[in-house]
């Protein structure tokens, strides 16, 4: 009995496939299953075609696979794009007129549905989605009500008319599920219904909340522009101050006066936004304005694939901005440690007076996972705004680097932030003296934050050999392969912060014989990284950089060939 | 006159001699004081440039930031504490140029804010370009056949634009500079001021002459309510009217429309967040 099922949901823009997906994950995961999910979306808002894809596991999952069990085809060309990821076991569902002719020699097992007729008979081709939520709601064991009540709650606000054909839709959904007797039957666990699901944008919104965000503003761009809608919608019930910029360039400016006058900012951004930033961010570095980014990469350069995922702007972060100045970069990979992480991006911007970057990518952003519960008593908000003195100095010069950041009206002092090169006070300077002092006062923040560096953490085999080393959005798909493999020479080390390199960077590497390293862009930007502060040599770089995320088989694979 | 944003030592400027901007200095300073301003209370955003640096030579809070930015940094600030007086000031290519987009955008807003743009139609930092408010056929090191572009009008984009409070004043006049900057400090809303001043070293067109005869003052009887005639004001150049060319306070401001303070006046800084209702959101 297969205990992992991957379900496809191939379609165009605009027929609901998402909903169906928010919906089914939850209704899954509210039934005891775990789950996984991922939207694969073309730049589009109609046609074209759109896959989702939904695991459901008797185990965590939280990775892309390329084989589909279950296809559920909603349109007319759904299937081609895909072809190559069916087997002989893939069921094919759906309406005869949208799977073409050639599929139909017996290579695959079709289940044929009138989907169309069905829906029309509850009130019209748009319930066509929820039918099939409930189509596999009835291929799981997923309780009735449970499933009433979440369409009820979905459609609280589009009237009685339209819940009702909705709640009918899903019971003709169910009754076809149930009837295509596919004879699935994935391990329930009781445990799992107390676990939550969300998706990586609002990992990233949560913590954010958590670390007290109260000012964000931003100029739309895919992937990231769901963390600024998350925070709008949170805006009345947190006193969130939520401004669309009319541009990246305003946004960076913004967030920078709202940290000078005691609120704690962010923007979130993609690629070519962020690259509008970075004159705003090298400001940030000399008049030491504490300030939060989220990047969700997608791939570029340029315009690129908008909505497809990359790993493609590490340098871009770590290098972003003019002149010579400390940051500090985290990259979660999964989604309770997106909300620790940003929460604590908040702390630390605050604390060390630099940029911190949450650098995420398309895949992250617009997967769905559940997690265990989180304990926010675990938070902790630390301030660090001091009240000034009358002869208060914004650049004060001390052992660690970092000065009392005082704000206006808290105090008997003047609150003067320079970007020109400045004395203690914050008065333009060019004195040589002064400028070599403040240059490495402000880079002494670095050391000063080396003592809360964030480790990398070692995942499988304590007495590895061979050392996979994964950052970000990767960690799904390389902690899944090694579970597999469970092979005791075999471990994966994920990095959750980039940089600074974790303290334990060398002391990992160094005991591995050989090191294989995993990156969803085509010139190893993390490889090089570490190989110009370890001087280590890697045995393979594993890269892929087609706009896609790595599957479970393509890294099994590719490790064979080692 | 020692006024509440002087410096004990007074600071050494970085302008020429008989440059326009030590009578703009002088007069904010003064228009401040005589509102009897806090200075705690006040916040300087300024950009870069010799007109930025006005920032540096008045005692109070400030942010000198980037060239062309001090009006997103003004806007972030005044969100996150309204309470603040805040002022966003530079030059003309700074304001105009640079900063061109977030002007229109500040006006959209309609932030309570004050902006000063100090107009040469001239960069003086980097020593005598072309500015957005250049005349044509303005002769510089790099337009060596003269400015070809039509000059960016200030005074009709902002009132266009649903500017509430737009005002232009001349720095050889500081009597009727100062009555215009209390004007724009006590007005509700988005207030423009444009200041022609002379720039001695880099235009030697637009000069304290050129101002004085080019320049006049807007009648009594003026209606500066009226959005239409304003307009017309603001076209006029064969000489340019001097005084508040239109006002009106009646639009809400960007922070008086923010979700954030609908239920809560205060400013960012005083507000405690609440984890227990934060983990509510993970359901
Ligand atoms: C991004 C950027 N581009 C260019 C400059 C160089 N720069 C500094 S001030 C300035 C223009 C100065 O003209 P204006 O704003 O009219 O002020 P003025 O010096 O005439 O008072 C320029 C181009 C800069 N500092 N930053």
């Amino acid at each position: 009995m297969k205990n992992d099922i991957s379900i496809v949901l191939s379609g165009e823009a605009g027929q609901g496939i998402r909903t169906v997906e928010l919906l089914i994950i939850r209704a899954l995961k509210n039934s005891g299953y775990n789950v996984f999910s991922t939207a694969e979306l073309m730049s589009r808002v109609r046609g074209g075609n759109n896959t989702t894809e939904i695991r459901v596991s008797n185990e965590k999952i939280e990775a892309y696979v390329n084989e589909i069990d279950i296809l559920i085809v909603l349109s007319k060309n759904a299937i081609f794009r895909i072809e190559n990821r069916l087997t002989k076991d893939t069921i094919i569902i759906g309406q005869d007129n949208f799977i073409e002719e050639k599929y139909k020699n017996g290579q695959y097992i079709i289940k044929y549905i009138e989907l169309s007729s069905l829906a029309k008979e509850v009130g019209g081709l748009i319930y066509s989605n929820v039918i099939i939520y409930g189509l596999l709601a009835g291929i799981f064991d997923v309780n009735i009500n449970l499933l009433k009540e979440s369409i009820t709650k979905y459609f609280s606000t589009k009237g009685k008319e339209i819940t009702d054909n909705n709640i009918n839709a899903v019971i003709k959904g169910i009754e076809k599920g149930k009837e295509l007797k596919l004879g699935i039957q994935v391990e329930k666990a009781e445990k799992i219904k107390n676990q939550v699901v969300l998706s990586g944008t609002e990992s990233i919104g949560i913590g954010a909340l958590a670390g007290g965000c109260n000012f964000i503003a931003t100029y739309p761009m895919s992937p990231s522009t769901g963390v600024i809608h998350y925070l709008a919608k949170h805006s009345k019930e947190f006193g969130v101050v939520v401004e669309q910029a009319e541009d990246e360039i305003s946004a960076i400016n913004m967030i920078q006066g709202a940290w000078y006058a005691g609120a704690r900012a962010m923007t979130t951004t993609s690629g070519g936004g962020f690259a509008l930033m970075e004159e705003g961010i090298s400001n940030a570095g000399m008049a030491e304005v504490p300030i939060v980014i989220h990047l969700a990469q997608r791939p570029g350069p340029s315009t690129g694939l908008p909505t497809k995922t990359e790993q493609g702007d590490l340098n871009l972060a770590l290098y972003a901005g003019h002149g010579e100045f400390p940051r500090i970069i985290f990259t979660p990979g999964n989604f309770t440690d997106g909300i620790y992480l940003t929460q604590k991006a908040f702390n630390l911007a605050d604390k060390f007076q630099v940029p911190v970057i949450i650098l995420t990518d398309q895949f992250y952003i617009d997967s769905f996972q559940s997690i265990e519960p989180i304990d926010f008593n675990d938070f902790k908000l630390e301030y660090f705004v001091t009240k000034t003195d009358k002869d208060y100095k914004r650049y004060k010069n001390t052992e660690d680097g970092i000065s009392p950041r005082g704000i206006p009206m808290q105090g008997d002092g003047f609150v003067r932030f320079d970007s020109h090169e400045h004395d203690e006070g914050g008065f333009i300077t060019e004195y040589p003296d002064i400028r070599t002092k403040m240059v490495d006062k402000r880079l002494k923040k670095l050391e000063s934050y080396s003592k809360e560096s964030i480790d990398a953490e070692i995942i499988g085999s304590k007495n590895y050999k061979t050392l996979i080393i994964g950052w970000g959005s990767t960690y799904g798909v390389i902690k899944e392969t090694i579970e597999k493999l469970n092979d005791n020479d075999l471990a994966f080390a994920y990095f959750k912060q980039v940089y600074p390199l974790p303290n334990n960077t060398k002391e990992i590497l160094s005991k591995a014989k050989k090191l294989i390293i995993i990156e969803n862009n085509a010139t190893s930007q993390f490889g090089q990284l570490i190989k110009r502060y370890t001087g280590v040599e890697f045995t393979k770089h594993i890269l892929k950089y087609n706009g896609m995320p790595f599957s479970i088989e393509e890294i099994i694979e590719k490790l064979k060939e080692i | 006159m020692k006024t509440n944003f002087d410096f004990d030592q007074i600071p050494e400027t970085g302008w020429c001699p008989g440059c326009g901007n030590f009578a703009i200095l002088k007069v904010i300073k003064e228009a401040l004081d005589e509102l009897n301003i806090d200075p705690q209370k006040l916040v300087i955003s300024a950009g870069i440039g010799q007109a930025a640096k006005t920032s540096q030579y008045i005692n109070s809070n400030c942010f000198n930031g980037l060239h062309g930015r001090a009006l997103p940094v003004a806007t972030g600030i005044k969100a996150s504490n309204p309470d603040l007086i805040v002022v966003a000031e530079g030059g003309d290519g700074d304001m105009y140029g640079e900063g061109g987009n977030h002007f229109i955008h500040a006006i959209r807003r309609n932030i309570d804010i004050v902006n000063i743009v100090h107009n040469n139609m001239v960069y003086g930092l980097t020593l005598g370009q072309a500015s957005p408010t250049s005349r044509k056929e303005f002769k510089t090191p790099l337009q060596i056949d003269g400015v070809f572009s039509e000059p960016f009008n200030p005074i009709a984009v902002a009132i266009s634009l649903g500017a509430s409070f737009v005002a232009r004043a001349f720095s050889g006049d500081m009597k009727q500079m100062k009555e215009i900057l209390k004007e724009a400090v006590n007005h509700k809303g988005y207030a423009l001021v444009d200041i022609f001043h002379p720039c001695v070293s880099f235009n030697k067109i637009n000069n304290f002459k050129w101002f004085k005869d080019n320049t006049y003052y807007l009648n009594e009887n003026y209606d500066n309510t009226d959005k239409m005639e304003a307009l017309k004001k603001a076209f006029e150049t064969d000489k340019f009217p001097l005084g508040v060319i239109y006002s009106n306070g009646k639009n809400k401001t960007f922070e008086e429309n923010l979700i954030a303070y609908k239920n809560d006046k205060r400013p960012l800084y005083k507000r405690e967040v609440d984890l227990e209702k934060i983990e509510k959101l993970l359901n």
